[in-house]
């Protein structure tokens, strides 16, 4: 027998299979093994009946989720991207680009939207993660910031769904500039005193995390949802150990104050609802600067 | 290779070591006319290596351990530094510095991410290599405030590898610490002006990076992922670094081309880490130009052109309407 045994384990990927929008008839719950007839998940807003797992649904399902009739107009979706920085890695950025675009129907990554919840009017935008991973580029950040000025302009409350990697490496800090954007124009509607509802869905990680969908004024997330701002894997490269199970998961982040609530996709529209009710942004009145006072030196009253 | 060379600096490094060996006999006046000769050659191959450098060289030199930290500029530019500390939540971080000091003989507030000086192992620890945690962008924000309430410049130096990425950043909400402060620098109402002077290395960078005026240094880089973690991710393989450096366009030339900064600092002839002296100098002009411009301003005026410039970046790369 040896004196030393090797202790350590060498670090171990995370194994976890990757929820998709399923495909076919039957499909099988990656929570629960229970094999679920497609249709059903359909009707269930793809939540597993029997475990609730929440399969991943592309923004249009989302939005029509969450409208009244499942109606919606769309927004600015003609903005594409030109590749700003001709950029090519195991392949060029264009045909990538292309590739998602005829793939998905989609120009990019987000879906602005204006329509009603339960007769309220709002804006919102939901991230589609089939689109390279639902990554923020020049699009993105404009298409969301865009939302916002038109928010601001009707006085109406934003809603940003958010479904994401991060920022979008092929544009490099073009891409990372629109954390700064997106976020300047947040500034502003705070400051409006109009509601920004972010929901966090599997995943929102990096340069969205770390911008928009941290400053709601409410921040919802979807069960077991991966949020956080590095990956797991740079975090256990870091730490050279295994990350504990639910790390970064919603519950997580609830529990060390990050997320107002957790909400069951099935529950999301009413939770709004009353959300919304509170916030009342037809109500809004902007902020007022602080009165200045009185610097006239010679009078003795005494300012407010 | 001496231990501050780089190592596409090699030819420099030879004649170095002649210079040495040189200087290690007794001195005549030829051997000293030799030994100046050499010094010469020396600067010429330098001003000639450096007018070319690759992007991935570039990285290189933005992380090189001499390069001046913000608290070399702080204790050659301004005086009266006094350092304060602490997010008031929960700790002080070290990879952050903030403080009030003097410059031109006019208080302002100074952040700043601190790597960690020179070779030394002790003082990186002490300063987590530069890589903040959330009660460091807090912190920062703490010292901006400041300044917004007492109308005081801002003067953000920009130097990080990223913010720190561990368990007990995303425990305290590393993501929302960067967050909210490119929110409320977005709107502070102080003048700002930022100076990428190393690595700007992300989010973590970005943090305390909002401002009136951008200004980077010749050689620092900026970038949404470290060159490594963009090979390691599209290429699967982190040695094909030097390609995704250049990919990234991540040098000060290309961030001006892009309109993402505003202005480019010249650094000495090899880097601002070969003299800190005149890295000193030829920032000090930079930056109060580009103060005395933004302190003008009224404040209704500084906020709306803050907002239009970020509004702005990134619509090079959009088509369509």
């Amino acid at each position: 027998m040896a004196w030393f045994k090797k202790t350590r384990t060498p670090i171990a990927s995370t194994s976890e299979k990757p929820s998709r929008v399923p495909e076919g008839l039957w499909v099988k719950c990656p929570g629960c093994a229970q094999v679920i007839y497609n249709k059903d998940l359909e009707k269930n807003l793809q939540v597993c009946p029997k475990c609730s797992h929440h399969f991943r649904i592309s923004a249009a399902d989302r939005l029509r989720s969450l409208f009244d009739d499942g109606r919606w107009t769309e927004h600015f979706p003609d903005l594409i991207s030109n590749d700003p920085l001709k950029f090519t890695d195991t392949r060029p950025y264009r045909d990538r680009l292309r590739g998602t675009i005829a793939k998905t129907g989609m120009n990019d990554a987000v879906i602005v939207a204006t329509g009603a919840l339960d007769g309220a009017d709002i804006v919102v935008a939901a991230m589609e993660y089939s689109f390279i991973g639902g990554s923020m580029g020049v699009v993105v950040g404009e298409k969301i910031t865009r939302a916002i000025e038109m928010a601001l302009e009707r006085r109406q409350p934003v809603i940003i769904i958010s479904c994401s990697g991060g920022a979008r490496m092929m544009e490099g800090a073009l891409s990372l500039m629109q954390m700064a954007k997106v976020s300047a124009a947040l500034a502003r509607l705070d400051r409006a005193r109009l509601p920004f509802v972010s929901i966090l869905t599997d995943p929102t990680t990096g340069g969205v995390t770390a911008s928009f969908a941290m400053l709601g004024d409410l921040n919802i997330a979807e069960p077991k949802a991966l949020i956080g701002f590095a990956g797991p894997r740079v975090i256990e490269q870091t730490i050279r150990q295994k990350l504990p199970e639910g790390f970064q998961r919603s519950e997580f982040l609830v529990e060390h104050g990050m997320l107002d609530l957790i909400v069951d996709r099935r529950d999301l529209k009413a939770t709004m609802s009353r959300a919304l009710q509170f916030m009342r942004a037809e109500a809004a009145q902007p902020v007022e600067p602080p009165p200045v006072p009185v610097t006239s030196g010679t009078s003795s009253e005494p300012t407010r | 290779m001496p231990p501050d060379t780089l190592e596409f600096e090699e030819p420099i490094a030879v004649l170095l070591k002649e210079i040495e060996a040189l200087s290690m006999l007794p001195q005549t006046v030829e051997r000293q006319g030799l030994i100046d000769e050499l010094n010469q050659r020396i600067e010429s191959i330098r001003a000639d290596i450096y007018a070319r450098l690759t992007p991935w060289q570039r990285v290189l030199v933005a992380r090189h351990p001499n390069r001046p930290t913000v608290l070399d500029y702080v204790n050659r530019m301004f005086t009266d530094f006094t350092e304060i500390s602490g997010d008031r939540r929960f700790a002080d971080d070290r990879a952050m510095v903030a403080g009030f000091a003097r410059y031109k003989n006019e208080p302002v507030m100074i952040v700043g991410h601190h790597k960690g000086a020179g070779g030394d192992t002790k003082q990186k620890i002490f300063r987590n290599f530069g890589y903040a945690r959330p009660e460091g962008y807090r912190k920062a924000l703490r010292a901006m405030k400041l300044a917004e309430k007492f109308s005081r410049a801002v003067i953000a130096f920009i130097d990080t590898p990223a913010a720190y990425p561990g368990v007990e950043s995303e425990e305290r909400g590393i993501a929302e610490a960067i967050a909210f402060n490119l929110r409320e620098m977005a709107a502070l109402d102080a003048p700002i002006v930022v100076v990428v002077h190393g690595e700007g290395g992300s989010g973590g960078a970005l943090g305390i990076a909002i401002g009136d005026r951008i200004l980077m240094h010749e050689f620092a880089i900026y970038s949404v992922i470290p060159p490594e973690g963009c090979a390691a991710i599209l290429w699967r393989d982190s040695s094909r670094k030097v390609e995704a450096a250049e990919a990234l366009k991540l040098t000060a030339p290309d961030l001006l081309g892009l309109g993402l900064i505003d202005e480019i600092v010249p650094e000495p002839t090899g880097g601002a880490h070969t003299n800190h002296e005149l890295a000193t100098s030829l920032l000090d002009s930079a930056l109060e130009r580009a103060l005395g411009e933004v302190s003008a301003m009224d404040s209704a005026a500084r906020l709306e052109a803050r907002y239009q410039k970020f509004r702005a970046m990134g619509n090079i790369g959009i088509e369509g309407e």
